[in-house]
């Protein structure tokens, strides 16, 4: 899949959380998303990259523009070599929390993006990859 | 260092959220706020976010913890100008604000909280009659 463009972000404060919705919202206009498709992507790079600082100790964000069969997207994945998820499936139900969240991050982040990819072992790290199509 | 301002407005108190709020100053704003409200007897508190065009599950937290906060030192919290992609956004990723009430802007909350405190008024009034 053709990608037209990338930018890496690292993530180790509580700030660099601002600094992607940031870019997420930028490259998001630039997607041409709708405001409600901005507002959700942004909202979602949000959750995913404060889940990577508090609970995978920091990390990466990868953006990135991407285009598929004349259709254009935003990719953002996240990456950290934190504790890992032992039970990725249990940590996607809502209401589910370690921390002192409201346990909404992964799958409310999941639901407002197009594809949701989690992959993550434990000891080794987590990583998570929102996409959303114009 | 960014500040959120704290306004008192005829017994209420006005918080207007207009940066891109980090942790730390989530976090201040929970202070200053139950202070001020402690200090100067408030009986409601306005938070109007219509600058803020997204809510994650972080700031979400952070109006509920307000809003249970002000309860406790008896003032009613109301949540005020949200967007609509903003609330789109909010129901579809399950935050629902349990017992944070809103309003579409803020004269329409500042008439919600002096109208609940007529009511509480009359309420107590009514009580002293049965008695």
């Amino acid at each position: 899949m053709p990608v037209t463009r990338t930018e890496t972000v690292e993530l180790r404060s509580a700030s660099d959380v601002v600094t992607v919705r940031q870019i997420a919202r930028t490259w998001s206009i630039e997607s041409g998303f709708t405001l409600v498709d901005q507002t959700k992507m942004v909202t979602a790079a949000s959750e995913i990259a404060r889940n990577t600082i508090d609970y995978g100790g920091g990390g990466v964000a990868q953006f990135e523009l991407i285009t598929e069969g004349g259709r254009r997207g935003l990719r953002i994945s996240f990456e950290d070599q934190g504790p890992g998820i032992p039970d990725v499936a249990k940590a996607l139900t809502d209401h589910f929390t370690t921390g002192n969240g409201l346990g909404l991050g992964l799958g409310g982040a999941k639901r407002l993006v197009n594809e949701f990819d989690i992959r993550s072992r434990p000891g080794e790290g987590t990583r998570v990859v929102l996409t959303r199509w114009k | 260092m960014d500040r959120i301002p704290i306004l008192k407005l005829r017994g209420l108190l006005l918080v207007t959220i207009q940066v891109d709020m980090h942790d730390r100053l989530a976090m201040q704003l929970q202070d200053e706020l139950t202070t001020r409200i402690s200090e100067t007897g408030a009986r409601g508190v306005l938070i109007d976010i219509s600058s803020l065009d997204i809510v994650d599950s972080f700031i979400g937290r952070m109006i509920a913890n307000i809003a249970a906060m002000a309860r406790v030192l008896d003032a009613q919290t109301v949540v005020v100008g949200m967007q609509p992609a903003v609330a789109i956004t909010l129901v579809e990723l399950g935050l629902t604000l349990p017992g944070v009430r809103t309003a579409l802007n803020v004269d329409k909350g500042m008439a919600l909280l002096e109208g609940t405190a007529l009511i509480t008024d009359a309420d107590e009034l009514d009580a002293g009659y049965a008695d």
